[in-house]
């Protein structure tokens, strides 16, 4: 039995803008390439796949932590090892991100139009250092009280103490698991897609696009 | 960019084959064997909180002389200023800046009332002694009791520690001593951790007084000082145990080592008084840098002065220059 499919309606609303808009700007073949620059085989774009890999560990750790509550890491063997997981996740989250930072500052990743690529990037370095911090005074630990006694002053003489209070673990515990990791995952989602939709960018100095022999040298951020 | 913009930024690089999927698998493979080697080897810190029940049983006289200057009002939190109260004892400004000053009283704490006087209300049920003593000093005059504070918080100096009371030398202290070593019991006991956290909803989770108490004294410092996590120890880059801490902080912690964030006179207006505002301003500058250096003319050409992309992208540039790249290009390769 067959069924008369419907015609495409044109236009579509704001559900077939929105469509139309993520299909034209990324398509699947764009979001999953299966070919890439020739220089992209440079073991510098490891370090984001890489940071990548350790935030997934590091969500996945932290599910789990959160599942159980935050008393039980400190009572339970498994859990110490899951909070573990977690910390180490973090750190190695941490030693990756600064790495590709670094060497997309180097490589003047912003080019050619990716100036917002760079800058949701470090937006979501910068978000990602709130949510470790939120982390560390959620521990229910020695660190925990004794960062949070500290944090405060600082916190305070900026006048965020209004609004973020580091003694308050219910108000840093909520953010961190909830709020911040979410945030941070958005963050670099659209990180990820900016990359995808605008391609890996050129080497400094290859010749323009295009011209053959001709180089360019800028580092500007708009093409 | 669209994919026809794509196809003629690439016209003329060569594409090789890619699977993104297989690199994504096999970095969280690696990076999930590390992990679990790291916290099956290192596991991770977890040396157990402070109570106010350990700190009054290992440091009773420290615990003593702090709960002494809650109750005269002359504790750091007792004088902090926004957003505990409206003191001004830990108020940071910088030049025209007042942030904490601007924000005001959010999170309020009456540390006389809160740390030393209702705890001992309640534990005074049943009390006669206490009660007389609380009801002694709550009637005499504001500077009979800044006399009775005064004279015992010097008296503390050589403060005796005797079948888990403290004793001073003999003098005219009023009800102080009672009320001190009542609070003092009450903390040993547990009861003053559980008093300084409940709340009027049963449920809590705000650590705020027991916290701000502990951080008044000076045995929550001591351990930490011993754990080398005090500001001027680079604190923030470690944690207990030599576990690394939040390395990332290194330039905002680099600014409490240096002039003139650690000293006492400063420089223009910046101080050790005023450190957590002026450096705090400092690093929103610097990150405002970062995250526009993208539109930043100079600072964007760094990349392009310092041939540092050479190593990024080696090979490509070896193959440009022995002119390899265009003999094996091929049009079908492109995009």
């Amino acid at each position: 039995m067959s069924r008369a499919q419907p015609e495409e309606p044109t236009g579509g609303g704001w559900t077939g803008t929105i469509r139309n808009q993520i299909a034209g700007r990324l398509p699947l073949e764009e979001l999953l390439p299966t070919r890439q620059p020739d220089y992209v085989r440079s073991w510098v774009y490891l370090f984001g796949a890489i940071t990548i890999a350790a935030l997934i560990w590091v969500m996945a750790s932290g599910v789990v932590l959160a599942f159980f509550g935050p008393q039980w890491w400190h009572r339970s063997s498994i859990g110490r090892f899951f909070n573990s997981l977690h910390f180490w996740g973090v750190q190695v989250f941490f030693v990756f991100l600064v790495l590709h930072l670094w060497t997309q500052f180097w490589a003047a990743g912003w080019r050619d139009g990716r100036g917002p690529t760079w800058v949701i990037g470090v937006v979501a370095f910068l978000t990602s250092i709130v949510a470790a911090f939120t982390g560390y005074v959620s521990q229910q630990n020695f660190d925990a009280q004794w960062i949070a006694v500290n944090a405060k002053d600082a916190i305070n003489a900026t006048g965020l103490g209004a609004i973020f209070n580091p003694l308050n673990f219910g108000q840093a515990y909520g953010i961190h698991i909830m709020l911040l990791p979410v945030v941070v995952v958005l963050l670099v989602a659209i990180h990820i897609a900016l990359v995808r939709m605008k391609g890996v960018v050129r080497p400094i100095g290859a010749p323009a696009p295009g011209v053959s022999g001709a180089a360019t040298d800028d580092t500007e951020a708009s093409a | 960019m669209s994919t026809m913009d794509k196809a003629t930024y690439y016209r003329d690089i060569r594409m090789v084959p890619f699977d993104l999927v297989k690199e994504l698998v096999l970095a969280s493979a690696g990076v999930l064997i590390v992990v679990v080697v790291l916290a099956a080897v290192l596991s991770s810190p977890d040396v157990p909180p402070v109570t106010i029940a350990r700190w009054a049983t290992a440091d009773p006289v420290d615990f003593v002389t702090t709960a002494a200057s809650e109750l005269a009002g002359s504790s750091t939190s007792a004088d902090y200023g926004p957003p505990y109260n409206n003191n001004e004892g830990s108020v940071q400004t910088l030049w025209f800046l007042k942030p904490q000053s601007w924000a005001g009283v959010h999170t309020a704490v009456d540390p006389s009332n809160q740390f030393v006087v209702e705890p001992l209300q309640q534990a005074a049920v049943g009390n006669a002694a206490l009660t007389a003593a609380l009801s002694t000093f709550q009637s005499a005059s504001s500077d009979q009791q800044t006399s009775w504070l005064d004279a015992y918080s010097k008296a503390l100096a050589d403060a005796k520690v005797d079948n888990g009371q403290v004793t001073v030398a003999v003098g005219d202290y009023g009800p102080v001593p009672v009320l001190m070593n009542n609070l003092l019991g009450l903390a040993r006991s547990g009861g003053l951790d559980g008093l300084l956290l409940a709340s009027d909803r049963f449920f809590a989770t705000d650590y705020t007084r027991s916290l701000l108490f502990m951080g008044d004294g000076g045995y929550l410092e001591g351990l930490a000082k011993e754990q080398k996590l005090t500001g001027n120890q680079w604190g923030m880059m470690h944690e207990t145990g030599r576990y690394p801490g939040q390395a990332w902080l290194w330039l905002y912690t680099l600014g409490y080592q240096i002039p003139p964030f650690n000293q006492g006179h400063g420089f223009l207006g910046i101080n050790s008084g005023n450190a957590d505002l002026a450096i705090t301003v400092m690093m929103t500058l610097l990150t405002l840098i970062l995250v526009l250096l993208p539109f930043i003319p100079g600072l964007r050409d760094i990349p392009r002065w310092i041939p540092i992309h050479r190593l990024i992208w080696r090979r490509y540039y070896s193959d440009l220059k022995d002119g390899q790249r265009a003999a094996t290009a091929k049009p079908h390769d492109s995009v």
